[in-house]
């Protein structure tokens, strides 16, 4: 994800990093394999190694990464995973990485935004491992063993937006989020413009926490828009579940974000963008353990989405609100989404001022929509820049 | 609802979690001891009383067990800084990492699971009163009590003889050895008391407020608790006004941006924290020539006397 600084956070995950790692990765032995520095890349690789920025179970996006590491654990049975929790964002993730490689990992997926640099630092030093890091991209030349990738979550947030849109007796949606980051905000104007495209008279009121997680702000975040008649409360936080009981208590509807949290909202739930990295992983060590990683669509910036298959973002199951007629909508409109004239963000595109941003018919490419950096009309909010 | 009743009846909810802490560094402080890990304190009670009220499922038994925790974690300060005559800066920070490293650790079981915790209980009459029954008596139980908790603490510190020996130990801690009287009982006492504070906030914010547990979740309202002591004049009714001030300050930012306002979010961000050194600043003369006197040898290094 997007890089979260706290200098106190590093200090105490450091020491839990290394307690982590050396608890799961007593099973190998660990004699340094350069046996086969012949073949490609990562060739037949016997472990897969995994690094995470924060707690394997924060139900949210490192709990994503966990979970597609076990996907890969029963997918690959002869494959040992490996995985290391609460790696900061520095030179520790290098360190960590390099402990992999010396159990026999030749493949690598930094799951973190910052650990971009470990990760290049790690891909040079070591010619026959694979590093594949998730969500930032590499802006030099694209080593032959290194990539990123990372899936549009934005599509499944406009799919939510139907679902928002349709139920909403307000017309009010809110919005509470973190920084305003070309994620993040593309986040909240696809889900403005997917209750548009039921409900021309929504509008999304956003409030910023500037924090990732702090259940305090957010609550403070809830209450203001509740307080507001919002009636559909959503978000883009690490951690997600006081938002969420906030609108359950206060009898709004949700939708959640990086996990299925219906069960905190048994009342209220409608749907949310939730992570299944597990095709996504799972394609990318048969590539590596085939030797075909490098040329490879992994061996690049790769964004995925509907129109690509596997986007690691999908659909939550839908709460008691959400009518058939509601669902028959998403589905068409996902289905749009998987072809070449479907988007979230097809022209006109107007900002909140109501100047064209992109014009009639136009289609805007994934690599445009990951650098958004304005609201559509219909957000209701001060974009800081 | 109006901007006005938002903006306060949110900045008491989100203020009482650092009113508790600051209310037990306040008593802290006047026995002689700085104790910067307030902050550790507030986390390791937010995650004690979500684990047991996790466990347990009565709110309660979790505010008592936040109390607990936060106590014998300031209780470790006591004894290190007391006995030890550890440097009361380094003491407190450290003990803000073990709480950190340990709430990471035992906490991750907690991420998530939802709890039972406070809910809000309008006052019968009370509540109904206009305005002021809108922002002080809809809220939820555990906030009461520390409407109780702020006049108890004054009455215990400046109309009791313990509040006499607990003041006499941070201002003239070599009279109450005169008199014999063992000045290291009463900063342990009041080092305790104060942790226990602080743990309630914790589980204000855990188990009344956010309603969750996450890692690191006190983000630094221990710190602004240790500030806000000083800008109070070590004074519970000025703290409890001071606490209220920051979580309106924090307040307000949401509050507007619902309303439609567009204001840069990080300008909102700054508010509490301008508004506080304005006030530091305003009153700085006054704080120094109020602050126990035992504290300043804390500021000059010296060892604590006693």
């Amino acid at each position: 994800m997007f890089t979260r600084k706290s200098s106190v956070r590093v200090a105490v995950s450091a020491s839990v990093a290394a307690l982590v790692l050396a608890g799961c990765s007593s099973a190998t032995d660990s004699s340094s394999s350069s046996s086969e520095s012949d073949g490609a890349p990562g060739e037949g690789t016997t472990a897969v190694g995994f690094i995470m920025v924060g707690p394997k179970d924060d139900f949210g996006y490192n709990q994503a990464v966990y979970e597609g590491s076990e996907v890969i654990k029963e997918a690959f049975p002869d494959v040992e995973v490996l995985t290391a929790e609460n790696v900061p964002e520095d030179d520790t993730a290098a360190t960590t990485m390099e402990q992999m490689i010396d159990k026999g990992a030749k493949l690598i997926f930094a799951t973190s935004y910052g650990h971009l640099d470990a990760a290049l630092k790690v891909a040079e030093e070591h010619p026959d491992v694979v590093v594949v890091q998730q969500g930032n991209t590499i802006t030099t030349d694209i080593p032959d063993n290194a990539g990123t990738y990372f899936g549009t979550v934005y599509e499944p947030m406009y799919l939510a937006g139907i679902a928002a849109g349709a139920s909403t007796e307000s017309n009010k949606l809110g919005y509470v989020y973190a920084f305003p980051i070309p994620q993040t905000i593309a986040n909240i104007n696809a889900f403005e413009r997917g209750a548009q495209s039921v409900n021309p008279d929504v509008e999304t009121i956003t409030v910023s926490t500037s924090s990732w997680c702090d259940p305090g702000k957010q609550q403070a975040a809830a209450e203001s828009l509740l307080s507001q008649g919002v009636d559909v409360l959503t978000q883009h936080q690490d951690c997600t579940s006081t938002v969420i009981q906030a609108a359950e208590k206060a009898g709004a509807m949700t939708v959640g974000y990086h996990a299925d949290a219906s069960s905190l909202a048994p009342e209220g739930w409608l749907t949310g963008a939730v992570w299944d990295w597990g095709p996504l992983y799972t394609d990318i060590v048969q590539t590596v353990i085939d030797g075909d990683f490098v040329g490879s669509e992994y061996n690049d910036n790769f964004r995925v989405g509907y129109k690509t298959g596997t986007n690691p973002f999908v659909l939550a199951p839908y709460g008691p609100d959400v009518t058939d007629e509601t669902i028959a909508a998403i589905d068409e409109a996902q289905a749009l989404l998987g072809t070449d004239e479907g988007s979230p963000f097809v022209g006109p595109v107007l900002d909140q001022d109501g100047d064209t941003v992109i014009e009639d018919g136009v289609v805007p490419t994934y690599a445009e929509n990951d650098a958004m950096d304005f609201f559509v009309q219909g957000v209701v909010g001060n974009l800081a820049q | 609802m109006s901007l006005i009743v938002d903006v306060l009846s949110g900045g008491v909810r989100g203020g009482t979690s650092i009113m508790y802490a600051a209310l037990g560094e306040t008593v802290s402080e006047r026995s002689g001891v700085i104790n910067l890990g307030t902050e550790g304190s507030m986390l390791v009670g937010a995650l004690g009383a979500y684990a047991i009220g996790v466990e347990t499922g009565s709110p309660w038994l979790g505010a008592i067990a936040g109390a607990v925790c936060g106590g014998l974690l300031s209780l470790l300060h006591a004894y290190l800084v007391v006995y030890r005559g550890a440097s009361q800066f380094a003491s407190g920070l450290s003990l803000l990492f073990l709480a950190l490293g340990l709430t990471s650790l035992f906490g991750a079981a907690y991420v998530g699971q939802p709890v039972v915790g406070f809910d809000q209980w309008d006052v019968p009459l009370l509540s109904s009163i206009p305005f002021v029954g809108e922002i002080l008596f809809q809220q939820d139980p555990l906030l009461y009590l520390s409407f109780a908790m702020v006049p108890l603490v004054w009455f215990v510190l400046f109309k009791t003889r313990i509040g006499l020996l607990v003041r006499t130990a941070g201002e003239r801690a070599d009279s109450l050895t005169v008199h014999g009287y063992d000045v290291r009982v009463m900063r342990t006492g009041a080092v305790t008391f104060g942790g226990m504070l602080a743990g309630l906030g914790g589980a204000h914010l855990s188990t009344a407020y956010a309603n969750a547990w996450f890692e690191n979740m006190v983000s630094g309202r221990g710190f602004i608790a240790v500030a806000l002591v000083i800008f109070a004049v070590w004074s519970p009714s000025r703290v409890m006004a001071g606490a209220y001030l920051f979580g309106c300050a924090i307040a307000l930012g949401p509050a507007l941006q619902a309303r439609g306002y567009e204001i840069n979010q990080f300008l909102l961000d700054a508010v509490p924290f301008v508004l506080t050194l304005v006030v530091l600043t305003v009153l700085g003369k006054r704080t120094l020539s109020s602050s126990p006197a035992e504290l300043k040898r804390v500021f000059e290094n010296a060892p604590p006397s006693g």
